[in-house]
């Protein structure tokens, strides 16, 4: 399956790095990044893509959970198709 | 990818505008579950919900952390408990404990069906389960009932009328001890939909399939963000905002649905569209219209403002599901809206006001608090005039009113949770309806019925 992992927060050095290292521990793949600041919010989204999505967003989650209690980001992986639901016809 | 806008525009929703799927409800069929001895009877219930709904709540919590989609509710709706009461008689009571038991067995946050059908005359079981009502909520607590007791088609049954009057009193006398909390979970519906997956009106009509899973969507909150983008804009182009906002949210309860229906082998029957609010703070639909420019909701300018807020809502989301039921339209219930009890606690917002309200939305008058000492005849009469609303708009109307026993204008009930809590709202009781209630009787279907 893929989801979107959204970090919406403070811009600071290493961001892109923890969070592809979450990624690459639970074999998560990152099919594409993006990054931008939106009104002086850092966001950075990146399309992520595995197997067995119930055994690996739960991990995903709580390992994120962590990450964003050190650094004060907003973390969140939401499944694609929820966004092709919402914005695409 | 995706555009960024629009992913950070969905994380807003879920993160800061409180966008949920409200309830993911399972209606289950218990026509074959019927049997002349009520013991029986509730054997095959518990074994047909367990089997059919063993594994609803985790696959449901499932797909909202696969999906990042926060799902309040999960419930389940059963056919109408009169029905089996007719086969079987005994004490209906029997069906509550065992459908409560099938509530904790399955996790589901509420059963509803505890209901009977009486919009054009009594049949066996309906006088029965009626009667037992105030009993089956004082001794469950995850059952909701509900009875039907009019449509556009057959009129209104006064007779069931004045009986609900009465036994929605002493539902609140019986639970008086927990905050009254009895007739939060009885609703009386004219036109009830059959279809519904938001409670206390739930049940799975019998023209339903065997088994069938309804979403119902939320939202208030994305609604009022949207608008406050655009302060100057005319009334038509906040419709339209409304409308893709109602499109968007209605999109996901679709795609939940969809999920739901696939992973449980379950058809997938409707999506609700409705705005449901919550006492949260930024999920209140009487914020919507504040927003639109109302000082306060309940002035004048409030049933317009709602009227066009309901059909935008219904147009942005028709269009976004295979298949829209249910209820529909933007909920006003008093005691589950922060701007709703802010707004009757400082007496803007009046019952005549809401009673106004809801001829123009779904679904009624709504988690009102009535003074204790409301006699039976005016709750009665209180059914009757919504009631009346929704047999001549041809529309479900329903009354969810709890006289606070012991209570008076002034005084605050507390329900906690979803049901928020509510001012006892003044209620004109200088004259009696009394002789106007006692006659029973049937009001004549309208013209409107005259269809064919």
């Amino acid at each position: 399956m893929r989801s979107i992992v959204t970090i919406i927060g403070k811009d600071e050095v290493g961001i892109t790095a923890k969070a592809s290292t979450v990624c690459a521990d639970l074999n998560v793949n990152i099919i594409d990044i993006s990054q931008s600041v939106l009104k002086d919010v850092f966001v950075m989204v990146m399309l992520t893509e595995f197997e067995d999505g119930s055994k690996v967003v739960p991990k995903l989650n709580a390992e994120f959970k962590k990450l964003s209690e050190k650094s004060g980001l907003d973390i969140r992986v939401i499944n694609e198709d929820v966004f092709n639901s919402m914005h695409k016809i | 990818m995706l555009n960024l806008i629009d992913i950070v525009e969905t994380v807003n929703m879920f993160e800061q505008e409180n966008l949920d799927i409200r309830t993911v409800t399972m209606g289950i069929s218990l026509l074959d579950c019927a049997d002349s001895d009520i013991d029986k009877s509730c054997e095959k219930i518990y074994k047909k919900i367990i089997d059919k709904a063993g594994d609803f709540v985790k696959t449901v919590c499932d797909i909202e952390c696969e999906y990042g989609v926060p799902i309040i509710n999960k419930r389940i709706s059963v056919t109408p408990i009169s029905m089996l009461v007719a086969v079987s008689g005994g004490d209906p009571v029997k069906y509550a404990k065992i459908l409560q038991k099938c509530a904790d067995d399955t996790g589901v946050n509420f059963i509803g069906g505890y209901s009977s059908l009486v919009h054009k005359g009594f049949s066996a079981g309906d006088r029965e389960l009626i009667e037992s009502i105030p009993e089956a909520l004082a001794v469950t607590d995850n059952i909701c009932a509900s009875v039907n007791i009019g449509s556009t088609k057959s009129g209104i049954n006064m007779d069931a009328v004045k009986q609900m009057g009465e036994i929605v009193k002493r539902s609140a006398e019986l639970t008086k001890d927990k905050n009254c909390i009895g007739p939060a979970k009885l609703v009386v519906l004219c036109n009830a939909p059959e279809d519904n997956p938001f409670m206390a009106g739930a049940f799975h009509g019998v023209g339903e399939p065997d088994c069938v899973i309804h979403v119902g969507v939320s939202g208030p909150g994305v609604v009022q963000s949207a608008i406050k983008k655009c302060p100057d804009g005319d009334v038509g182009e906040i419709a339209e905002i409304i409308k893709r906002t109602a499109f968007k949210i209605t999109r996901v309860g679709q795609l939940i649905g969809n999920v739901a229906s696939e992973r449980l082998g379950i058809p997938f029957g409707i999506v609700d569209l409705s705005l449901a609010p919550t006492p949260a703070v930024g999920d209140s639909v009487a914020r919507i219209l504040e927003e639109m420019g109302l000082e306060q909701c309940g002035i004048h300018g409030t049933t317009a403002a709602l009227a066009m807020l309901n059909d935008a809502v219904k147009k942005g989301g028709v269009t976004a599901s295979s298949s829209v039921g249910g209820l529909s339209g933007a909920f006003i219930p008093v005691s589950e809206d922060a701007g709703m009890i802010e707004a009757a606690s400082e007496g803007t917002l009046s019952i005549e006001k809401l009673e106004a309200m809801t001829a123009v939305c779904s679904v009624g008058l709504d988690m009102i608090v009535l003074p204790g000492k409301t006699p039976s005849e005016v709750i009665s009469a209180i059914i009757a005039d919504e009631a009346a609303i929704g047999m001549v708009n041809s529309k479900t109307t329903a009354v969810r009113v709890i006289p606070a026993i012991g209570k008076d204008v002034g005084d605050q009930l507390e329900f906690g949770g979803l049901l928020g809590s509510g001012p006892v709202m003044n209620i004109n009781i200088s004259k009696s309806p009394k002789r106007f209630i006692d006659r029973g009787g049937r009001i004549p279907a309208p013209m409107q019925s005259l269809k064919n």
